[in-house]
């Protein structure tokens, strides 16, 4: 660091030695002028215009024409609209509050067995494995799990049958009674590496004379796990429910390649909804509604997230003053 | 003595666990080199008996997939440094400039990351075709510059929040410009931050789908995923081509991983705690 900082300071130093004081925080404006343009640009304006679509009966051609409340109004009446949202309520559950649950367990159990007893190394290799899917394209698990979940020759089938469970064998994406809960699992799978990390991050800030300390006091794993651990990682556990809820409201690539919808509208969900609305109807007014509605319910839950949050390293503060 | 003991089935337990997660790999790779009578005969679950690479070398050909590997990498790489860039000269005014309003600047941000790409994919979509940007690369890499430079700017405008004065100080009283400053000071020393968000920007823009998917329609534009998951839809194929597929999608992912992994992870680290 000191070495880069001589270097710039030497190459620097050759400028007019003498300068006129400068007024803080005046020109660095400009620095945010490419930006500020660009997000006008990409992000303003097509929110804007997309709000302002949502009020109007389009179908993206010709001129827009104004139609109030109207796509509200029949959202409002939409049972395709309201199985979506409560589909989107079994995805929350499936990528925010499972993947959390499990990966707390998860992330205690590799820190205090595994880490401690069996090696960083161990750990590592095993929260890898858990990671895994993290980094895998969603259309590329949708393959995966497609095709292992096909109903001939799929490989779920086929290992129900080698143990002798045939008749647990399922259409497992294409019966519409089963299809939510598959695609619900499959999505436990590729979100579950996200939260382990960070709680893996988070549990090194724990000091480990508490956990030594009730050990002593004859506490067992469990209590020492919710009395000790839970609580002091309660900002990562805000950080990931938030994130991961979002992510969840928003989910389209799994849907799109899973199921499209099916079977019936058995896994439609509002993103995948207003993305047919958009451009296999052109319905693209109704469709503009359908995304405003989800927007507002998003924005609505990040600012809550984000408030339980800094509550949360407040009372962290507080309690540690 | 005891205790030791009580550990070995969790260890067990979790062996189990991580051997689940990754055996959809382990059986994708298996069949991938499967010949289409192998698996007739054999089904999904029986170890290959040869080498059958025909499958792979199909689906390549089938899909143009160098094609589409050159533009997953064009695309993604332009993004990350684009945005990088991006997010380094909105957080040096933020973190550092410390301009004026700049709590609602960073709160417009952060906003403008978590808005779903739904509310914004028709009219970017309408307004490419107006431009004449429809189905090319560059608007992909427009769009997505902005997406991850919201997120890049959030977090290294803290990060720089915190920068060391004192050098800032030395500098500018050495005569340095705001722009010398950036350059050859925080850029520098940031090196370690902005090489995680590099990977970050690099491999979510690789991952991404909708806005690909209804941007790049051509065949010649296509992303990996989206060539994937198109595929995908239309269920054309057949399961030595399905495997095919999704071995050649997932292998640059691992190859990422391994890469990156130590990259990643602490990314996440820093992510979470900002």
């Amino acid at each position: 660091m000191t070495v880069t900082v001589e270097r710039g300071a030497r190459t620097v130093g050759k400028g007019p030695a003498v300068r006129p004081p400068r007024r803080p925080g005046s020109s660095y404006a400009l620095f945010l002028l490419p930006g500020a343009l660009a997000f006008l640009t990409v992000i303003v304006v097509p929110f804007l215009m997309n709000t302002g679509v949502s009020f109007t009966d389009w179908q993206g051609v010709g001129s827009p024409e104004w139609s109030g409340l109207a796509n509200y109004r029949e959202l409002f009446d939409d049972s395709e609209f309201w199985a979506s949202f409560r589909h989107s309520l079994f995805m929350v559950v499936a990528m925010a509050a499972v993947p959390t649950a499990i990966g707390l367990v998860l992330a205690a159990a590799l820190f205090d067995y595994v880490g401690k007893h069996f090696g960083g190394k161990v750990a590592a290799v095993l929260r890898a494995c858990f990671y895994l899917p993290q980094v895998l394209p969603i259309a590329v698990a949708g393959i995966v799990w497609s095709w292992i979940l096909a109903p001939e020759n799929g490989s779920l089938n086929e290992v129900l049958k080698a143990v002798g469970l045939s008749s647990w064998q399922q259409d497992w994406l294409g019966d519409p009674d089963i299809a939510l809960y598959s695609v619900m699992g499959v999505m436990v799978w590729v979100q579950l590496g996200f939260p382990l990390v960070i709680f893996m991050a988070g549990l090194q800030r724990v000091d480990p004379q508490l956990h030594e300390a009730a050990e002593l006091d004859g506490a067992g794993w469990w209590r020492r796990f919710w009395h000790i651990t839970l609580p002091q990682i309660r900002p990562e556990i805000y950080v990931v429910l938030t994130w991961c809820t979002i992510a969840a409201l928003k989910v389209f690539g799994a849907v799109y390649v899973l199921t499209k919808g099916g079977p019936g509208g058995a896994t439609n969900v509002p993103s995948y909804f207003s993305f047919t609305t958009f451009f296999e109807k052109t319905q693209v007014g109704y469709g503009a509604a359908i995304s405003t509605v989800l927007t507002v319910i998003i924005l609505a839950l990040s600012l809550i997230g984000l408030k339980l949050q800094t509550r949360a390293e407040d009372a962290e503060e507080g309690a540690r003053a | 003595m005891t205790t030791v003991l009580r550990r070995y089935p969790v260890l067990i337990a979790l062996c189990i666990g991580a051997l689940f997660m990754v055996v959809p790999f382990a059986i994708v790779a298996v069949n991938a080199v499967k010949s289409p009578t192998e698996y007739a005969q054999n089904g999904p679950l029986s170890l290959p008996e040869g080498l059958y690479l025909d499958g792979i070398k199909d689906f390549w050909e089938r899909v143009d997939f160098g094609r589409k590997l050159v533009n997953s990498v064009l695309i993604s790489g332009a993004v990350a440094v684009l945005a990088v860039v991006l997010s380094v000269l909105n957080a040096y005014a933020i973190g550092i400039g410390r301009i004026k309003g700049r709590t609602w600047v960073l709160a417009f941000f952060v906003l403008a990351n978590m808005l779903p790409q739904e509310a914004l994919v028709y009219p970017i979509y309408y307004l490419s075709k107006e431009a004449g940007l429809y189905d090319t690369r560059l608007s992909v890499i427009i769009v997505f510059t902005v997406i991850q430079a919201a997120f890049g700017t959030y977090l290294l405008s803290s990060v720089l929040g915190q920068f060391p004065r004192e050098i800032l100080e030395a500098a500018r009283i050495d005569g340095a410009t705001k722009w010398q400053v950036l350059w050859r000071i925080v850029v520098p020393v940031s090196r370690p931050t902005l090489g995680v968000l590099l990977v970050f920007f690099f491999i979510w823009t690789w991952n991404e789908f909708l806005l690909p998917l209804v941007m790049l329609i051509s065949n010649d534009n296509q992303t990996v995923s989206v060539a994937l998951g198109v595929l995908q839809g239309q269920r054309l194929m057949d399961a030595t081509m399905t495997n095919a597929a999704a071995l050649l999608g997932t292998l640059p992912a691992i190859v990422f991983f391994l890469v990156f992994q130590r990259t990643l992870t602490r990314g996440i680290a820093v992510g979470a705690v900002k």
